[in-house]
């Protein structure tokens, strides 16, 4: 393909060279990183396969209605074990999502350069990673020990610790998330501080808000340890100053036990548990998907 | 040399005006972001009914000075304004004023479009709402889509997001927005900067028109946008003598007199782009 006329001019190669070095090690590690986001996939579906297949032969109506049975009897369900969760559950987002957002909003808006946000953002971040079981501890020290009885308020309080600082660190993000010039807009408006947010940065921010809510009120239900100091186990329907039954430590309790039907309820209970924590997500990224900034 | 031997000149240079004529007179003598001294010395009035442009390079302090004049820079951590902006017999720096208030009576259109992510409607009444507007809703903000020459393009659509236009439309729905509370004055920041040649004339013709009922400041780092638009033009420059960028005022007269015969020598050098 050489011109005679001008030796020193090649016509340069664009045509593909799979076997080159340069590609072989493109294609080897491009496969790696697939594997790698496969493999990441793989442990939450043998869970949930493993859910199903032992935990979806027990579902049905009695589930959610009946009380735990006893030793050797037959049947039974766990409605009080649901019931008990959403209530502890709820408690601690009723508590978790006022004080994490308006601490969120400080740490955002109004403190951002303050010393007093820096230290409670560091706070926040440190209780992150509060192992769950010394939230318990605290509420027992906290709560039962003074209201000298295991409740479902202590186990709401238990559990509401560990929600706080996942509500108020998403909500901050989702807070600065919101574009300045749109904040702008609003004070170049005359709107004051509170007019800014309530009109226009909370509703913009929003989806990243509910999100965070989402994200904390799943790691909630599905916590065992602070419920074991706080909030223990009931055979029977839920009343709120006495021991309450959860889903998680009623999985925790009969998985051990040598009875085959208890043992079916526990795989039941963690099916549901895993569900309920799903159909959250599910709700949280419709919301989060009508996001517009 | 020559940057130094201006600062050595202490008086800047604006044209006088008649007091009567003036609705706003900004007379920035320092302004602070933290230490760095951003503005001094810049006497500014601001004619009723005109357009007054300010034109000069980057970081001589035109949109710092623009943003003090509604406080907008108020939200600038550090940031400190020496001198006074006199509004109606009201220093609007006084302890006593609200700077909220001060917004609320002299508008703004920023650099970006910026319309809030509600509908073309709400934007637009959200300033009406603000202040409690009682009235016939629709009606003003008929008006101020009218005002902003946006009516036409949006009026089967006001229920759609602000957000959905194009940019040459979401400015507009900002100047509307901007208007719909009939401020006395309208500060704009360099409002054209981000947008294409057509959206810019649309804007620009936009402007002429709406002198007839407002008083209108902007900023402009384009000479010709400023002849075609201003009234009055305000020329910064950037002084570099005392170690710092400090931004000043080099002179300010009506613009076909700044434009045709500079008084300084600065002006005359900026003018025929011989620096920038």
């Amino acid at each position: 393909m050489k011109n005679s006329s001008n030796e020193t001019f090649h016509l340069p190669k664009l045509e593909r060279q799979p076997f080159e070095p340069r590609a072989l090690k493109s294609i080897v590690l491009s496969s790696i990183t697939i594997l790698s986001a496969v493999f990441a996939c793989v442990p939450l579906f043998s869970v949930l396969i493993m859910l199903i297949y032992r935990g979806g032969k027990r579902l049905s109506f009695e589930l959610f209605y009946a009380l735990p049975p006893t030793a050797f009897e037959t049947g039974g369900g766990f409605g009080n074990a649901i019931l008990g969760t959403l209530f502890m559950v709820g408690l601690a987002a009723l508590i978790s999502v006022p004080f994490g957002i308006l601490a969120a909003i400080y740490l955002a808006e109004l403190g951002k350069y303050n010393k007093v946000a820096q230290i409670a953002r560091f706070c926040a971040k440190t209780m992150t990673g509060l192992p769950s079981i010394l939230a318990g501890v605290f509420a027992y020290a906290a709560v039962v020990l003074i209201m000298r009885n295991y409740s479902a308020w202590a186990g709401g309080i238990a559990l509401s610790l560990l929600m706080i600082p996942v509500v108020m660190l998403t909500a901050e993000e989702a807070i600065k998330m919101v574009p300045q010039a749109m904040k702008d807009a609003a004070f170049g408006m005359g709107c004051t501080q509170t007019q800014s947010l309530v009109k226009v940065i909370l509703p913009v921010a929003m989806p990243g808000l509910i999100t965070g809510v989402v994200l904390a009120v799943a790691r909630a239900a599905g916590e065992t340890a602070p419920l074991l100091f706080t909030a223990l186990f009931s055979d029977y329907w839920l009343r709120v100053n006495e021991p309450t039954a959860s889903l998680a430590v009623l999985i925790y309790n009969y998985s051990g036990m040598p009875f085959e039907n208890q043992i079916e309820l526990a795989w039941a209970a963690s099916l549901i548990l895993v569900l309920m924590v799903f159909i959250l997500n599910i709700i949280s990224r419709a919301i989060g998907g009508k996001k517009r900034i | 040399m020559l940057m130094e031997a201006q600062s050595q000149q202490q008086a800047t240079k604006t044209h006088q005006y008649d007091a009567a004529d003036v609705v706003l007179d900004c007379q920035a003598k320092q302004i602070f972001y933290s230490d760095f001294l951003a503005v001094r010395d810049s006497h500014v009035p601001i004619v009723k009914n005109k357009i007054t442009g300010f034109i000069g390079p980057s970081g001589c302090g035109k949109s710092t000075v623009l943003k003090s004049i509604n406080r907008m820079n108020d939200l600038i951590r550090g940031f400190r304004f020496e001198g006074n902006v006199h509004f109606h017999g009201m220093d609007i720096y006084d302890k006593k004023v609200d700077p909220v208030s001060v917004r609320r009576n002299i508008g703004m259109v920023f650099q970006q479009p910026n319309p809030f992510s509600m509908s073309i409607y709400e934007n637009v009444a959200f300033g009406l709402r603000l202040n409690r507007y009682k009235g016939d809703m629709d009606e003003k903000v008929e008006k101020a889509l009218r005002g902003a020459a946006l009516w036409d393009e949006v009026k089967n659509k006001l229920k759609n997001n602000g957000l959905s236009l194009s940019g040459g439309q979401q400015q507009r729905l900002c100047i509307a927005r901007a208007i719909a509370t009939e401020p006395q004055v309208l500060l704009m920041d360099e409002p054209c900067s981000a947008l294409d040649p057509i959206a810019t004339r649309q804007i620009e013709e936009l402007m002429v028109q709406l002198k007839e009922r407002f008083t209108v400041a902007i900023v402009t780092h384009n000479m010709q946008q400023a002849q075609r638009v201003a009234d009055q033009t305000a020329f910064f420059a950037v002084d570099i003598s005392r170690g710092g960028r400090t931004g000043y005022l080099v002179e300010m007269a009506p613009t076909a007199e700044l434009f045709s015969n500079p008084q300084e020598e600065l002006t005359k050098e900026y003018l025929h782009g011989e620096f920038s």
